[in-house]
């Protein structure tokens, strides 16, 4: 191992995250379970995870790829289809006889297959498709995640993935809560599970981008002919660092199909994929934190700060023009735009928490020097 | 077997006129800003949105045509200003990520407009009169597309090739820098390109939704992904590559969501496979494959890295 010295950014990094997991635990005791900032906090974990999944290939590795919604379509099938209760399967799979998986996994088994069936896909897709360059790359892999989406939705495969039906009544968030034998609930994990999962499995990623093999990513990011020379291998770091980002969209598409307790396949579109894409580069591409903050901040836009914006808004005996359904969105839109366009760096640049701590103590240093 | 074949070859003809007409508008700006405009058909969306709201206003159609048109290649330019222009000097990943910014805005925008409603298109007489031919009925706009399509592609390659701007966007293409440098108002080329684009976008927009007769803000969306694909399939830069992709991809979409059909007339096939489902796939494995044998498409030129 590397003899890097852990100084206490990295530490004071770790507590502020384990006090906000805290928090999160707190407040889910206290605070009403139907409150907006529950649903943010679970969808922002799934969104973060995914994004995070995404920066570690156009980010840190230089693989453009916009197949993210494909992956998060496997992953979300995977685990509905195995965990969905046997009894139930009648129900879900009234046009074909019951389906023909007959058995239930525990959840997180289930999770783990979902990544592992996404990072096998993606060796597959990657055999031919990370030969390509940039562009071609980028139009090839969202090509694989339609083609994943209408095999998934074709009627021939209905006993397994249900053809057009959606997949419904598998276990979601709310049975993470235990409950009393009345069937209230005695301690509320339904948001904190979530966050833990994408917080261990960003975690990983963390630390995968901070091994040997993370910083062969960015040199290979940097400029491929020096990263060659120096001898890295283009292709199995390639493939490599498709398969894990591929891995962990399964994961994030498992967490999806949880959060909206049902899976369809035709709403994993590249417009998800755009919208994930939107969210890494309003973070920063390059930047784990940013990802993060960003998937948080956009869910929370777009689902809980900006609703007032669609309904109509009395001041006084004013009514504020414009104001009527979809007008979130288009305000929405344009921040994203002027994001894009005038603060291309995004909220973090390719700077992380520790490095913006280290800044404020030299500050103070500086400071304390005078 | 012929006459279940025909009326399928026949749609496949008429949505590759579609597809090419919106290929060239992303094969030109490829060709120049080395830009995959995600946006693009978000714009021919628009186009047919514009047609919607401006025939209900009660503009009379006549007049509805050419000003759609303008309207559409206008907005074509003020993207490429707004959106494309401050980011010339970035690397070209922020470019294509604001076309992606572009075509989120414009679908909000429109969803906003029209509630997320489904726009009935207003019927354009004559085009949208159904014909028959070869014992196969259609709407004229079928028939008269491919011939539209050709009429323009060949006026837009004599453009190309014999006039002065034409000759500014061939030698853009080839060297961005040292065209600038013999004096080339590289700005003013890039919007003509735009200009151009969005103009026959626009064109298509007008011939597939006469076709489709419903527009809402997610329509362009798969149209425009496949307009696309045929430009790479053709060799993306080239002209007669897109429109020959376009229409290899539009016949082969068509004949695909036929293919039960044709297959259990034929006899190969006992019950109905849903292989109609494939329809949209086969263009992206169509992609995959040709990207696999030959990464520069069909009439791409070859292209060697330099260190």
């Amino acid at each position: 191992m590397n003899k890097k010295k852990i100084d206490s950014a990295t530490i004071i990094s770790a507590v502020i995250v384990l006090a906000l997991f805290v928090a999160v635990f707190i407040a889910e005791q206290i605070i009403p379970a139907t409150s907006m900032l529950f649903t943010v906090i679970k969808k922002g974990a799934t969104y973060a995870l995914v994004a995070v999944s995404m920066n570690l290939l156009n980010g840190f590795t230089g693989i453009f790829s916009l197949g993210q919604a494909g992956f998060m379509l496997i992953g979300a099938y995977v685990y509905g289809i195995f965990t969905i209760p046997v009894a139930a399967r009648a129900d879900v799979y009234q046009y074909y006889n019951g389906g023909l998986v007959q058995f239930t996994m525990p959840v997180f088994l289930a999770m783990l297959c979902a990544g592992l069936a996404a990072a096998f896909l993606a060796f597959l897709i990657g055999l031919p498709v990370l030969r390509l360059k940039s562009d071609y790359l980028a139009i090839a892999t969202l090509g694989f995640a339609e083609i994943i989406r209408a095999l998934f939705q074709w009627d021939k495969l209905g006993p397994v993935t249900n053809g057009s039906n959606m997949l419904r009544l598998f276990p979601n968030f709310n049975d993470f809560n235990i409950k009393n034998a009345d069937g209230t609930v005695a301690v509320y994990f339904s948001t904190l599970v979530p966050l833990l999962i994408a917080g261990v499995c960003i975690g990983v990623i963390i630390m995968l981008i901070n091994s040997t093999y993370g910083r062969a990513l960015m040199a290979m990011r940097d400029d491929e002919i020096a990263a060659e020379a120096m001898g890295i291998r283009l292709a199995s770091h390639k493939r490599l660092a498709f398969c894990i980002s591929s891995f962990f969209a399964g994961v994030g598409g498992a967490m999806l199909a949880m959060y909206q307790t049902t899976v369809q396949a035709k709403s994993f579109t590249t417009a998800m994929t755009y919208e994930i894409l939107l969210i890494v580069v309003i973070g920063g591409i390059g930047s784990v934190t940013g990802s993060c903050l960003s998937s948080f901040l956009f869910v929370a836009c777009s689902e809980w700060w900006l609703r007032f914006l669609d309904q109509k808004q009395m001041i006084g005996n004013f009514e504020v023009p414009l104001l009527r359904n979809g007008f979130r969105l288009v305000v929405f839109s344009i921040i994203i735009m002027i994001v894009v366009l005038f603060f291309r760096q995004g909220i973090m640049g390719n700077k992380e928490l520790p490095d913006l701590i280290r800044q404020l103590q030299g500050k103070n240093k500086g400071g304390a020097d005078k | 077997m012929w006459n279940t074949v025909f009326p399928y070859l026949l749609s496949g003809i008429s949505v590759g006129g579609q597809y090419a007409l919106i290929a060239i508008g992303y094969t030109m700006v490829y060709g120049i800003l080395r830009l995959i405009n995600f946006a693009h058909g978000d714009v021919f969306m628009v186009a047919g949105i514009i047609m919607v709201y401006m025939a209900a206003s009660g503009v009379p159609l006549w007049l509805c045509i050419p000003l759609v048109l303008v309207l559409t290649a206008l907005i074509g330019f003020v993207i490429e200003r707004v959106a494309y222009k401050p980011l010339r000097s970035a690397p070209r990943m922020s470019a294509m990520i604001s076309a992606i910014g572009v075509s989120y805005t414009l679908q909000n925008l429109v969803l906003y407009v029209t509630g997320g409603l489904n726009q009935i298109y207003p019927t354009i007489p004559w085009i949208s009169d159904s014909v028959t031919i070869f014992g196969a009925t259609t709407k004229m706009v079928t028939v008269i597309t491919p011939f539209l399509t050709l009429i323009l592609v060949v006026a837009l390659v004599q453009l190309i090739n014999h006039t002065k701007i034409g000759m500014a966007m061939r030698a853009v293409s080839r060297d961005f820098e040292t065209s600038q440098l013999m004096g080339i108002k590289i700005n003013q080329v890039i919007s003509t390109t735009f200009v151009i684009g969005t103009f026959l976008a626009g064109v298509a927009s007008i011939l597939y939704f006469t076709n489709y007769t419903t527009v809402i803000q997610t329509s362009g969306a798969m149209p425009g992904l496949k307009a696309f694909v045929a430009a790479v399939f053709g060799g993306i830069g080239s002209i007669p590559g897109a429109v020959v992709g376009a229409f290899i991809i539009g016949i082969a979409e068509n004949i695909i969501k036929g293919l039960d059909i044709i297959l259990f007339k034929a006899g190969v096939i006992s019950g109905p496979m849903g292989l109609a489902t494939f329809s949209d796939a086969f263009t992206f494995a169509l992609l995959i494959i040709i990207l696999a044998v030959k990464p520069t498409g069909l009439f791409g030129e070859k292209i060697t890295d330099k260190v």
